[in-house]
């Protein structure tokens, strides 16, 4: 069947609503946010109209760069590891009962329902020394005494992964629903094992789902400001984390504007990156 | 002993029998059709002999070697599914050369076989296009390619011409039969179209409820069907009840036909008869009397439906071996012993 173009304006109209929403509510704050970044601050008060480049010229220095470099390997971080721990996940529970399935999926489906500062407290009590999981572990005689795991990198990552692993199950979750279970089987008669045939074949006809889950889990993870605070070190905060510090604690809109701006900018060429090098190796 | 051997092999799922205490011998090169309507254990049976599903008892033999418990990826078979289950990320001579790079086969004997069997399947040059690209029928032949690019020991096929259309369908039957007996490789089809097992195997496997009714020949199954399951499941069939009195004189709807045996002390039992082996002839003469009820004249062939008896009786004849006959008109069935089979209960 043949679609016409759409012609009039009635046509369109079904579009007004989302398209409103999408102005009232992201295009002028971000525009707003977009101006105050170039705005002048007032020492001790607010700030006032002007065109400076005073905040990012700030930003670019050794200490923001280096902030700005660990949110972004954080992120990548958090999404490989959810990616790599939710594709085989998936994978199997799609092979379940669909009574499994659903248990599962409700399951992941409540810790969505959590803060993140109920997540962000439970893991520090899980990683401290007095009550956390080194004391099974001692008990158990795996371990000579129990120590604290957080503040750490390593607690931070835990965590956002934690935060990040329901949303990136239910992303792959009718991705792989969808794939032809005879293609892994077609894979084993052809002499591939169980797990060959998941990495010779599940994983590549996924490719454009695996690339776009990363891209989603990592854009998560740099919005992420509570966990790090929670679970890290002042090393390990991310740049969202200063940005708060410095609209909030700081009073200085116009630099938190100018971070937050930079980081979307950032953001976007990382992602367009990622889709460019995705078509090239699709046309290999 | 060379060849596939079954050996009392059961399937349940749960409290339902799948496939219910099946023997079968299918030796080294032989072209086996496994018929039945859906829902028969034909594919679960096939799946048992792929390793994708495993028997709840009984053995599969290959070789004289028990490969019951072998998973699928070590018994160096060849196998198509009915969705054909080509990669999609990869392109026509990457998925002809998938089983080749599993076994890491070198590069360069990789490529020489991916060329042979495109050759072989008429599609050379077509290596680089992606499957996405590729016609029904192109998919078909790039999909029995792969399956035998390792050369398999046993060639497995699930319903693999359903996809196509009716007269693709023929011509690519006509295609494996050749390509099966050019390679001289034991083969096994999964089907539910009768022509199609006609046409192709040296063994027809009727099955039904999870049980092997009869497996022969596909004249010996035509000809000399074992029961009336079978009979009218390959092909068309006339099923009468024929009795016999105490001095052995058949009777088929009350009409004697000398000649005709039943087994020793049945009484009653159920003869097939093939439509185009009732010959209508003019009313009496020790024929069967009945009433023409309808004509389907299809050109080549008509069908002539006759009422004898309360039975329907349906004749088929080539327009000009059949006397000219209307609806209505009172004609002769005529029977001789030699196309009257009788049936195991």
């Amino acid at each position: 069947m043949r679609r016409e173009p759409p012609q009039t304006f009635g046509d369109y109209s079904p579009l007004l609503f989302p398209a409103a929403m999408l102005t009232i509510f992201f295009v002028v704050p971000f525009g707003t946010m977009i101006a105050v970044s170039f705005f002048q601050r007032q020492q001790g008060g607010f700030y006032t109209p002007a065109f400076v480049f005073d905040n990012y010229a700030r930003f670019l220095s050794a200490f923001f760069g280096g902030v700005l470099g660990f949110s972004l390997m954080m992120a990548i971080a958090v999404a490989i590891c959810c990616v790599v721990l939710a594709l085989p996940f998936t994978y199997l529970l799609t092979r379940m009962a669909r009574r499994v399935q659903i248990v599962w999926l409700v399951a992941l489906l409540s810790i969505l329902s959590l803060s993140e500062v109920i997540i962000g407290f439970a893991w520090s009590t899980l990683f401290s020394r007095t009550a956390g999981i080194t004391n099974i572990l001692v008990a158990l005689g795996l371990m000579g005494e129990a120590k604290a795991l957080t503040p750490s990198f390593a607690a931070v990552l835990t965590g956002m992964v934690y935060q990040a692993f329901p949303y990136t199950v239910l992303v792959l979750f009718p991705a792989l629903v969808r794939l032809d279970p005879t293609l892994t089987e077609a894979a084993r008669t052809l002499g591939a094992s169980p797990l060959r045939a998941f990495f010779t074949v599940v994983v590549p006809a996924l490719r454009n789902t695996i690339v776009a889950t990363l891209i989603m889990v990592f854009i998560f993870a740099l919005g992420s400001y509570l966990l790090p605070q929670l679970l890290g070190r002042p090393q390990h905060w991310t740049l969202s984390v200063l940005i708060t510090d410095q609209a909030i604690y700081q009073s200085n809109m116009p630099f938190a504007a100018a971070m937050a701006v930079f980081l979307v900018l950032v953001t976007l060429g990382l992602v367009a990156l990622t889709v460019i090098a995705g078509r090239k190796g699709e046309a290999a | 002993m060379s060849g596939l051997a079954l050996q009392n092999v059961v399937k349940e799922f749960g409290a339902f029998k799948a496939v219910n205490d099946v023997d079968l011998t299918v030796p080294h090169g032989t072209f086996v059709c496994m018929l039945g309507p859906s829902g028969c254990g034909k594919t679960t049976l096939l799946r048992m002999i792929a390793g994708l599903d495993l028997p709840t008892s009984g053995a599969i033999r290959l070789d004289g070697e028990d490969i019951t418990h072998v998973p699928t990826h070590k018994r160096n078979l060849g196998m198509v599914f009915q969705s054909l289950a080509l990669f999609p990320h990869l392109t026509v001579g990457e998925n002809i050369a998938y089983p080749l790079r599993i076994r890491g086969a070198p590069k360069e004997d990789q490529k020489k076989r991916v060329e042979d069997l495109l050759s072989m399947i008429h599609l050379t040059g077509y290596a680089d296009r992606p499957v996405s690209k590729l016609s029904g029928g192109q998919r078909q032949r790039v999909a029995i390619a792969r399956a035998l690019a390792i050369s398999p020991k046993l060639f497995l096929l699930d319903e693999p011409l359903s996809a196509l259309d009716a007269k693709l369908r023929e011509a690519m039957q006509v295609e494996l039969r050749q390509l099966q007996q050019k390679l001289g490789i034991t083969t096994i089809v999964v089907t539910h179209d009768q022509r199609e097992a006609m046409t192709m195997a040296d063994t027809v496997v009727v099955m039904s409820g999870g049980e092997i009714r009869q497996a022969a020949s596909p004249i010996e199954i035509y000809r000399r069907p074992a029961d009336s399951f079978v009979a009218d499941f390959i092909g068309q069939t006339n099923l009468i009840e024929a009795e016999s009195d105490t001095l052995n004189h058949v009777t088929v709807l009350g009409q004697p036909v000398p000649g005709l045996q039943l087994p020793p002390g049945a009484a009653k039992a159920t003869i097939s008869i093939r439509p185009e082996d009732v010959h209508l002839t003019a009313p009496g003469g020790g024929a069967l009397t009945g009433t023409v009820t309808f004509v389907r004249d299809l050109g080549g062939t008509i069908e002539t439906f006759v009422e004898v008896a309360g039975r329907q009786i349906v004749a088929v004849s080539t327009p000009r071996a059949r006397p000219e006959v209307t609806v209505g008109q009172e004609v002769g069935v005529a029977l001789t012993p030699d196309v009257c089979v009788v049936l195991r209960k």
